[in-house]
């Protein structure tokens, strides 16, 4: 026996140790693979030490970069800058228009009291390390339970969901990526409204599954969440669809490329508190695209001290760059000057001032009396229409505005000085021109 | 430690100082671990941890001693992924039991020994880990040999670069 055990000893070490390890992963399939409560203590002694060593990698990388892009590497920082203000002022005016179709929403969603879920609460992690393994596709975060994160959280970038939170230590968590093979998210074709569920594969590619192959999904179609998997609200972008094919079992397969760039993630947001309320029509003051637009045309230059305006009109308005260049004429009363400054807050008294304006024709509306630009239709009808001001202005009552200083510049309807008075007004400029 | 031959020729037992046992597997899960972040091929064709078990595991040229680093460095990887935990550990175990039952028996000193021995148990890690995967965890993996070959060839070659690097801390018995 003792001869059996030496000759072999090796072997039934190896046995052994095998066998421990198959009986470890026997207990955890049979508690399940999602069971975190069994393994978790291994995983965070594990997870401890390793990340202090990732930090400080990642520390000093972000470090050397730093000085590098801030003191060093600026070439082609001011087109970069000018591009990006460009882009900003785009993206503004189409914010806004945005916003407007969002608010119609709101009012529809409140007439049928849908339920809305809303991102209360994200907080900003970053990401410090990978599985190592491309068939567990996890990344760790340097924040956890401290920062009030939880399991089965969502977490999202900019670009889109990036994955679900999928285990938690005091200051690191994991987060299971969509591209996950065990991942699964309850997703909707913006489009088509076609419902399915976003799975990822042993390679690391995202599919939609379960929609039916009689329908129809074209490549390019944006994906987006459905919220029905009760981890991500609903309408975050997930990704476009790249490929779409016959599936099994009468269902399409439908290849998906992720709208988050999952192999390179730097920093995330953990959604960490939601709201579910019934949605509200948001009834104040919204700029408009042509508000803004007009923000930006050329001022028309202060009339003299001598001008025609009165002081109690000049100082109810606020005495800012004009929009577009229509000016309007002074309103000849205090009590006008009211209804102006009511109207351009842009709440219900408003319509009353609105008019309608053929280019090159003086309009009269109420008191308020408006003559367009010819330059430019569509500025002029922009100017006309009730132009909502900055809060101070909106908030500015005629009666007190007198012993105020004028208001922060803003859109005023109100300039004594009609643009053909003043010869020597800038013409508008190519970027100021409505897109 | 007993010296065993082979063909008559030679084979020297070598032995790691504590640092280094210790530091080495470190580090090769920390950058397994974090290169991915900037180069995620990085993760589907290399694999530090087990090119790090057949080194030490060749270098002792003990079974008992490989299969246990093995499996150490193996259930570490586990518990920094999001599986189960053994899948790894059983496939590594496996590995450094057979690379140093090897190192026994062969001189693996040589580049292109090493070379292919690399490639071999890349070949025998992947197998133990698909079959654990599928047959224990019935995980749904697919088998695909041309990036199979590729990544073993890709260990390979970083084997025997990295093996030569880490021959400097070799201490003989």
């Amino acid at each position: 026996m003792e001869s059996f055990l030496g000759r072999y000893r090796n072997l039934i070490i190896l046995v052994g140790v095998l066998f421990l390890q198959v009986l470890g992963l026997a207990v955890q399939v049979k508690t399940g693979a999602n069971e975190e409560k069994d393994t978790r203590l291994i995983r965070v002694w594990a997870l401890g030490a390793i990340t202090p060593f990732e930090r400080a990698l990642v520390w000093v990388q972000n470090s050397t970069g730093n000085v590098w892009h801030n003191y060093f590497y600026l070439r082609g920082v001011r087109a970069e800058n000018r591009q990006l203000k460009e882009q900003i002022e785009q993206m503004r005016l189409q914010q806004v228009r945005l916003s407007e179709d969002a608010a119609q929403a709101r009012r529809l969603q409140t007439l049928l009291s849908f339920k809305e879920q809303f991102i209360s609460k994200t907080v900003a992690a970053q990401v410090i390390g990978t599985s190592g393994s491309d068939l567990s596709r996890i990344v760790t975060i340097d924040k956890g339970e401290n920062a009030g994160i939880r399991r089965d959280m969502a977490v999202i970038t900019a670009d889109g969901i990036v994955g679900k939170v999928l285990f938690v230590s005091p200051n690191l968590a994991q987060v299971l990526l969509i591209s996950d093979q065990s991942s699964g998210v309850g997703a909707i074709l913006d489009k088509s409204r076609l419902q399915g569920v976003l799975r990822g594969t042993a390679n690391g590619e995202v599919v939609l599954e379960r929609v039916m192959s009689d329908e129809q999904v074209q490549p390019g179609d944006i994906v987006l969440t459905s919220g029905g998997d009760q981890i991500f609200p609903k309408g975050l972008p997930v990704g476009t669809v790249t490929k779409v094919g016959s599936g099994k079992d009468l269902f399409l397969s439908i290849r998906i490329k992720p709208a988050a760039n999952l192999s390179r993630l730097e920093e995330v947001l953990v959604l960490t508190e939601k709201q579910e309320r019934e949605s509200v029509a948001d009834d104040h003051v919204r700029i408009r695209a042509a508000d803004i637009l007009a923000q930006r045309l050329p001022s028309v230059p202060d009339k003299p001290a001598t001008a025609v305006t009165p002081p109690a009109v000049a100082e109810g308005a606020s005495p800012g760059p004009v929009g577009g260049n229509t000016a309007a004429k002074p309103a000849s009363t205090a009590a006008g000057n009211a209804a102006a400054v009511k109207s351009a807050s842009g709440n219900t008294p408003a319509k009353s001032a609105t008019v309608q304006v053929q280019p090159g024709k003086t309009v009269q509306s109420g008191k308020t009396a408006v003559q367009p630009s010819t330059q430019n239709s569509a500025q002029t009808s922009t100017a006309q229409k009730p132009k909502p001001l900055s809060k101070s202005s909106t908030e500015a009552k005629p009666e007190g505005a007198q012993s105020q200083p004028p208001a922060q510049p803003s859109i005023v309807e109100q300039k004594p000085a009609p643009v053909a008075a003043q010869p020597d007004t800038p013409p508008p400029s190519q970027d100021n021109s409505p897109q | 430690m007993p010296i065993t031959y082979t063909s008559g020729e030679q084979v020297e037992v070598y032995r790691f100082s504590l640092p280094v046992t210790i530091g080495v597997p470190l580090v090769a899960l920390i950058v397994q671990a974090y290169v991915p972040k900037y180069f995620p091929s990085f993760a589907v064709y290399v694999d530090l941890p087990l090119l790090v078990t057949i080194f030490f595991a060749m270098a002792r040229r003990n079974p008992v001693a490989g299969l246990f680093t093995g499996a150490i460095i193996g259930l570490v990887q586990d518990m920094i992924g999001s599986r189960e935990i053994g899948i790894y550990g059983i496939a590594k175990t496996v590995v450094g039991y057979g690379a140093s039952s090897l190192g026994v028996k062969l001189d693996v000193e040589n580049a292109g020994a090493r070379l292919l021995v690399t490639l071999g148990f890349y070949l025998v890690h992947s197998a133990v880990y698909f079959a654990v995967a599928r047959g224990l965890v019935n995980s749904t993996l697919h088998w695909n040999w041309g990036p199979g070959m590729l990544a073993g060839l890709v260990n390979s070659f970083l084997g025997v670069i990295l093996y030569f690097i880490l021959d400097r801390f070799k201490q003989r018995t």
